[in-house]
């Protein structure tokens, strides 16, 4: 994580050209130049901070002011981080849960397209529900959706050997021409020109417990909910015993008598049935209604967090709550030190590579070799 | 290694099916005839016709070759006969190895069919059209090239549309800044292998997971590339206009009439591809070289034995696919557009990755999927001109369907080379 950091901040640095310009004269003045580079990424991660989790003093002087609006405005940015982390959780839980059956989900991006298509879908087209049978009936799409689109790389590996993961690879670009075509033609908002869904009904909407601009909702706690589920789905229930068991040794599972077909379709549709909640939870809590590109990458964010959290629910939830913190830091950081938010992908990258090659950072740090790391280890062909 | 058993055990379940499999692949080609009689035939006139152009650009008049014109109705009855034919055969006989060609003409017979019906009774420039589809099918050939190279040897690699987009940012930032395309390609084809070189570093030394390794390469890549185009290039676009090669018609074949236009008057890109092609095809199956990588991708351990070094291959390999990935990531700005744009590549290597594997792990069937899926690619983009009520996103989605089709359907047909994704342990 820290080195992951550290190259990033080498990156903003070599990026901002007023520190460059200070360099240029590095052996004339370089306590300028150094000054310079600490400053260029004092602001940037300072923002970061700031944007993500907000700035502690203005929280106490609101919270003292006792100024409703000054508290919102204060606690504004840790609710936005709460609100990024939500759809993290649960993309993140799902990679998860195929990692633990030996399985490497890359189609979590577009399952979290279908899910939140059947969910935005369920969202505007029954009228007249009442909030409580609404919101579960929408989420429940959205699962099933997000399901049905892991369901046909299941059962292709299953039944036929093929490689999940270039059959998931396919299955995300065949969702997103999906969704493509969906808002443009049959799920258009007819009164507009872009192509986005129409509003979901205010009985679908998960609740926010804010006046606005706080957007922080529902969802933070489904997904908590979910996340306890799936721990306990994973460790104390035979089927998760089962699915675990065919990850970790699946000739040891076989000769135990476990049906292997099963695990792995089981496995497979509740990774996408978790990736396509977070799709749901971005539309019925946050977007209200589904636009092309609603989803900032979440499905693929997921794989580096699910690495991150050690494919454990518990780690996803914190992993997800930094990338969270990350995530919604960096928009701050792009308006206030103008450094593009897609240092954060980099930032991402690394830290999988990072953690997928512990070698790497005892070799940088050269630290001894501390036994046999955890490392993930999925390794295998393609088609068989 | 677990799941590599399981795999192997569900393998030797699917071989044992594969029987019904074959059959099952004669069904659905009489089926995909059926609904192509049905959708493109059903309900046509007879008496309307398809006209398709053959000329492209300004042509002389007495050089004009005349238009095509076939009757509509009867084309998609004859294509969809044809592939009902076809079907019969698999189901009685079997193509064996050929399956993946037959699949392959089948698809195009429906396309072809889709073609026929949308231009009845319009006029299409099919050979203008065939043109654009052979500029399509350059960046997908190159990237299965790349990943032809690549796992040949035993190195999976999802990386090709990482490297693609990263080399197409550099090759336009260098080409800009020093004003030679030349520089430019080179620098497009340095950040392919610089990146293939840290795939190699990570799969072969640091034995991480081939396609962790890939997703991070992907990744980095989108974020970095998005990161220099937000923070320099859409602020100076001096550094971001590089200009393009220019189209450059080889001597001869090019006057040879359609085809010379179609495929004999572009780009180096173009012509790097036919030449990767050729050469990646003759070295793999006809040289020393050859049969050591194809050695080091089925069974590194008998190679080893002989003395071959698993790991110098490996890292060659991969580098000199990374090149080619690069290689077709320039085209993106400097065969193409002449500027970048953030995510340009638009899952072109994915596509790439999949001709791959629809052809088979080999540089002609890699190249005959690139042309088709060109193909879907062009046609869609024309969707709109001939104003036909079908959306252009169903095209759009069909390489990916129909890969999945070729990989679930024919395994034992599509088969990786065997230690394709396995890092390899020196005892």
């Amino acid at each position: 994580m820290f080195t992951a950091f550290l190259v990033g901040s080498i990156i903003i640095i070599l990026t901002d050209l007023a520190v460059l310009d200070a360099f240029k004269n590095f052996f004339g003045a370089p306590g300028a130049a150094l000054s310079a580079a600490w400053k260029a990424i004092t602001t940037a991660y300072g923002s970061l901070f700031e944007g993500s989790l907000g700035s502690p003093a203005r929280m106490i002087a609101a919270l003292q002011s006792g100024d409703s609006e000054a508290i919102g405005d204060a606690f504004y940015p840790i609710g936005e981080s709460l609100v990024a982390a939500t759809p993290y959780i649960f993309a993140g839980l799902s990679v998860a849960v195929g990692f633990r059956c030996g399985l490497f989900n890359i189609g979590a991006e577009g399952q979290l397209f279908i899910g939140a298509i059947c969910s935005v879908w369920v969202g505007f087209t029954f009228k007249g529900l009442p909030a409580i049978v609404h919101i579960p009936l929408a989420l429940v799409a959205g699962a099933a959706g997000g399901a049905l689109w892991a369901f046909v790389p299941a059962i292709l590996k299953a039944k036929a050997g093929a490689h999940e993961v270039i059959n998931t690879i396919m299955m995300n670009y065949v969702a997103f021409r999906l969704s493509e075509w969906l808002l443009n033609g049959p799920l258009k908002r007819p009164e507009s020109a872009n192509p986005v869904s129409p509003f979901i009904e205010q009985s679908a909407e998960l609740p926010r417990f804010f006046p606005d601009p706080i957007r922080f909702h529902m969802g933070f706690f489904i997904a908590l909910g979910v996340a306890a589920f799936i721990y306990w789905f994973l460790f104390k229930t035979t089927l998760g015993f089962e699915i675990r068991t065919v990850g970790a040794n699946a000739n040891a599972a076989k000769y135990a008598g476990m049906n292997i077909t099963r695990n792995l379709i089981i496995a497979m549709c509740l990774s996408g049935a978790l990736a396509g909640l977070a799709g749901a939870n971005e539309v019925l809590g946050v977007n209200h209604n589904l636009a092309n590109a609603f989803s900032a990458g979440y499905g693929f964010d997921s794989i580096a967090l699910a690495l991150l959290g050690k494919s454990h629910p518990l780690g996803v939830v914190l992993a997800a709550l930094l990338f969270g913190t990350l995530r919604s830091g960096s928009t701050r950081m792009q308006n206030v030190a103008q450094i593009p938010v897609d240092i954060i992908s980099v930032i991402q990258a690394l830290v999988i590579a990072f953690i997928a090659a512990p070698a790497i950072i005892r070799a940088l740090y050269r630290l001894k070799a501390a036994g046999e790391g955890e490392g993930a280890v999925f390794t295998r062909g393609w088609g068989k | 290694m677990a799941a590599t058993t399981t795999a192997a055990s569900l393998k030797s379940v699917a071989e044992e099916s594969h029987k019904t499999r074959s059959r099952i692949f004669g069904v659905a080609f009489i089926v995909i005839a059926i609904i192509a009689y049905w959708l493109f035939a059903n309900g046509v006139d007879p008496a309307l016709q398809s006209t398709f152009g053959l000329n492209q650009g300004n042509v002389p008049a007495e050089q004009r070759l005349p238009d095509w014109v076939i009757p509509s109705y009867g084309t998609v009855t004859l294509l969809a006969i044809l592939s009902a034919f076809i079907g019969g055969y698999q189901l009685a006989r079997g193509f064996g190895r050929y399956t993946n060609l037959m699949l392959g003409l089948v698809v195009l017979a429906f396309i072809f069919s889709f073609l026929t019906w949308a231009t009845s009774d319009k006029s299409i420039n099919l050979a203008g059209m065939l043109r654009t589809s052979v500029g399509a099918a350059v960046p997908i050939t190159l990237g299965a090239m790349s990943g032809i190279l690549c796992e040949r040897a035993g190195v999976v690699n999802i990386a090709i549309e990482g490297m693609m987009l990263s080399s197409a940012l550099m090759s336009t930032l260098i080409g800009s800044v020093t004003g030679n395309l030349w520089l430019g390609l080179l620098a497009g084809l340095l950040t392919g292998a610089t990146l293939a070189f840290v795939h190699a570093v990570l799969a072969i030394r640091y034995k991480v997971d081939q396609i962790i390794s890939g997703t991070v390469i992907n990744i980095f890549s989108t974020g970095l590339t998005s990161f220099i185009s937000a923070k320099f290039m859409q602020v100076y676009q001096e550094l971001n206009n590089p200009g393009t090669f220019q189209s450059w018609p080889v001597p001869i074949l090019s006057d040879i009439p359609i085809i010379g236009g179609i495929f004999f008057t572009s780009n180096i890109f173009t012509y790097g591809a036919y030449i990767l092609l050729i050469v990646i095809h003759v070295g793999l199956f006809y040289t020393r070289w050859g049969l050591r990588v194809r050695a080091v991708g089925e069974h590194p351990k008998a190679a080893d034995t002989l003395g071959i070094n698993v790991f110098r291959t490996r890292y060659i390999n991969v580098v000199l696919g990374g090149m080619a990935a690069g290689f077709g990531g320039a085209y993106f700005t400097l065969g193409s557009v002449g500027r970048f744009d953030e995510v340009m590549t638009a899952g072109r290597g994915f596509i790439g990755l999949a001709a791959m594997i629809f052809g088979n792990w080999s540089p002609f069937g890699a190249f005959g999927a690139s042309l088709i899926f060109g193909f879907a690619d062009s046609l869609a983009s024309k969707l709109a001109i001939l104003r036909v009520p079908i959306p252009s996103q169903f095209l759009l989605m069909a390489p990916y369907v129909v890969t999945m089709i070729a990989l679930a359907g024919l395994v034992g047909r599509a088969t990786p080379p065997a230690a394709d994704g396995q890092p390899y342990e020196k005892q």
